[in-house]
């Protein structure tokens, strides 16, 4: 018998792509708005393409590859693997974010490839972090991204949702990154396995379109699908600056021809409107998370999960610090890490290696327009082209044998950097900042 | 892929293998070749896991194996190095779907009572797996797959799933209800 009970956002969004009554459990074909791939991954869906018999791509202006991960090159092979993915995008059409130019699930909402209801699929895990701008956006492998590339759809299992509450009021000092990390050591690594997250409550507001990232991007190391905000003021905002046509407005006024003509612009709020949940929802699980009980926290080796506040590692020595990520390597993510190394001093400690990567070109260029980087590069730093970076070890600074580092990345499993006999912690931009002042892990909050 | 039955040995690994743990990302940039890149299977948990595994040989993880990056390089290396498949409490879904999408056998099942070397007999049909700890004589019920999965698994992965028309001609129709 059809269940009459209302929908979550998921369930909601795969069952306006399907064209179906999509229920938590339900395995739907799904219409895909955006295909990403990478440069790691782009390789092997050009061989699944092949083989599959694909000629053409079902639609090139849903299709982005970004050449995130090796960037720039560092061996004839990576830069082997950027020309097949630019040739197979000119023969087809499809725009490629070129080295330097950023993180995929960055690059592409900056550049407004992502709207609210999307359903957005990429051959990277963090593809989620999109779900800041209520899209339902997902990970999937290079098969998976060659089939939806010739036939514009793919298959998902509608995932039962967990509904978390952010609520109370955020204390200064308290980062996304810290909130994220809090929320998947409640999730644990599977806790959100085959599900979805939706972010609301009160508190939800004290967050920007930047925060709400960090926390779609974190989902994913709990194990969710999918990890989505609804959409406010901060939302609508973003899409104004970022999106050709998006007044903000829904149209409700003018005469039908009006609207009809504003229905038929290729994006508008009209026919990307806000995907809410219904009051009557069922959720697997629904979970709190009081801010103004929450501090910061390091992750430690060698699982994301493993999660401590930081006066238990405190004092842990620390021989190389890493701001970048598409966790924390955006443009208020350095503005914290300056504010608290300039508290504590005002110069990295000896010993360390503090590493800077934006995560795209635009974050890049707002540092050296706000003299962000200049700051940065005399405390010590060194600067690397935006990217992936050293998070998985494919290119940038590899830390040295035995080196214990601490990151704003989302990973820290053994070797993930590059090295297996490296300790990588995870924390906040501005315990990181702390840490690279003292050469220790340090709580941001005595020196700020 | 309608029956299938085989025997292999268990070669058992904890929670949470990661797929930057099954392959690291540092030897995927090197070479996308999987009969190179199965000299490095598993590394970053057992370094002599590779030079010791036979194919035939079998996979048991336990709880969330496959976490992580979404790879699919992760469930071909394994099938490179003659590995039919994974037994596991569960999978991370980016590595269940890259495993069938490939006709790597996922089987999820209770693995706790599997020690390394025992000799397990799989059998496959119909979308369910039953696994027989052979010289306990024991039986594992394994969770059957989704149906659409089992018509990829059938056809022998994706690539001939979408070859054969796959789920390109018919989207609502093709909802399969719990």
């Amino acid at each position: 018998m059809m269940s009459s009970r209302g929908k979550t956002i998921s369930e909601r969004i795969l069952s306006a792509k399907s064209g179906s009554d999509a229920r938590a459990g339900d395995v739907v074909v799904c219409d895909v708005d955006l295909v990403i791939g990478t440069d790691a991954s782009t390789p092997m869906t050009i061989g699944y393409f092949e083989k599959m018999g694909g000629e053409r791509v079902f639609d090139a202006s849903r299709v982005v590859f970004s050449l995130d991960h090796y960037s720039p090159p560092s061996t004839p092979k990576t830069a082997a693997f950027h020309d097949q993915v630019r040739a197979f995008a000119r023969r087809h059409g499809v725009t490629v974010f070129e080295v330097g130019e950023g993180i995929s699930h960055q690059v592409a909402p900056e550049r407004g490839r992502v709207l609210p209801g999307d359903l957005v699929i990429g051959a990277d895990s963090h593809t989620v972090t999109c779900g800041a701008l209520n899209a339902f956006a997902t990970g999937l492998g290079s098969s998976d991204i060659a089939a939806a590339l010739i036939t514009g759809r793919t298959w998902l299992r509608v995932p039962e949702t967990i509904r978390v509450e952010l609520a109370g009021s955020r204390p200064p000092g308290l980062a996304a990154k810290d909130v994220g990390l809090a929320l998947i050591a409640t999730l644990t690594s599977e806790g959100a396995n085959y599900r979805s997250v939706e972010f609301h409550g009160e508190s939800t507001r004290a967050f920007s379109l930047d925060e709400r990232m960090v926390l779609s991007n974190l989902s994913v190391e709990g194990g969710a699908k999918a990890a989505i905000w609804s959409v406010d003021d901060v939302t609508t905002a973003y899409l104004i600056e970022r999106v050709d046509g998006w007044t903000g407005e829904l149209v409700d006024g003018g005469t039908a021809a009006e609207r009809a003509a504003l229905r038929s612009r290729a994006v508008h709020p009209s026919t990307h409107p806000p995907v809410h949940p219904d009051p009557d929802a069922t959720y697997a699980r629904r979970l709190r998370l009081d801010l103004a009980t929450l501090s910061p926290r390091v992750s430690v080796p060698h699982d994301p999960t493993d999660v401590v506040s930081v006066a238990d590692a405190a004092g842990t020595p620390v021989h190389m610090v890493f701001l970048g990520t598409c966790t924390g390597g955006r443009v208020s993510d350095f503005h914290e890490a300056v504010h608290v190394l300039e508290r504590a001093g005002g110069r990295v400690a000896p010993g360390v290696q503090l590493v800077v990567t934006p995560a795209s070109r635009e974050v890049l260029l707002t540092l050296v327009d706000d003299g962000t980087l200049a700051k940065l590069t005399a405390m010590g730093a060194i600067v690397t082209t935006p990217g992936c970076g050293a998070c998985c070890g494919t290119s940038g600074a590899i830390p040295g044998d035995g080196m214990n580092v601490l990151s704003t990345a989302n990973r820290n499993f053994k070797a993930r950097m590059g090295n297996a006999t490296a300790s990588i912690y995870l924390a906040s931009p501005a315990t990181c900042a702390a840490s690279a002042a003292t050469g220790r892990i340090t709580d941001p909050r005595e020196v700020a | 892929m309608t029956r299938i039955a085989f025997d292999g040995r268990a070669r058992v690994f904890g929670d949470d293998v990661n797929t930057d743990y099954i392959i690291a990302s540092t030897r995927k940039r090197d070479t996308l070749d999987e009969s190179v890149l199965k000299r490095y299977l598993l590394e970053a948990v057992d370094p002599s896991f590779a030079a010791s595994v036979q194919p035939g040989d079998l996979i048991v993880g336990g709880a969330n194996f496959g976490c992580g990056s979404a790879m699919e390089i992760a469930a071909t290396v394994i099938l490179a190095a003659g590995i039919k498949a994974v037994l596991a409490k569960s999978f991370a879904r980016t590595f269940y779907r890259n495993a069938v999408n490939n006709a790597l056998l996922p089987i999820e099942c209770d693995t706790s009572t599997i020690r390394e070397g025992d000799l397990l007999r799989v059998s496959f049909d119909d979308g369910r797996a039953t696994v027989t700890i052979t010289g306990r004589n024991e039986t594992l019920a394994a969770t059957p797959l989704a149906p659409l999965m089992a018509a990829v698994l059938s056809a022998g992965g994706l690539v001939p799933y979408v070859r054969s028309g796959g789920y390109g001609a018919n989207r609502g129709a093709d909802v399969h209800k719990r």
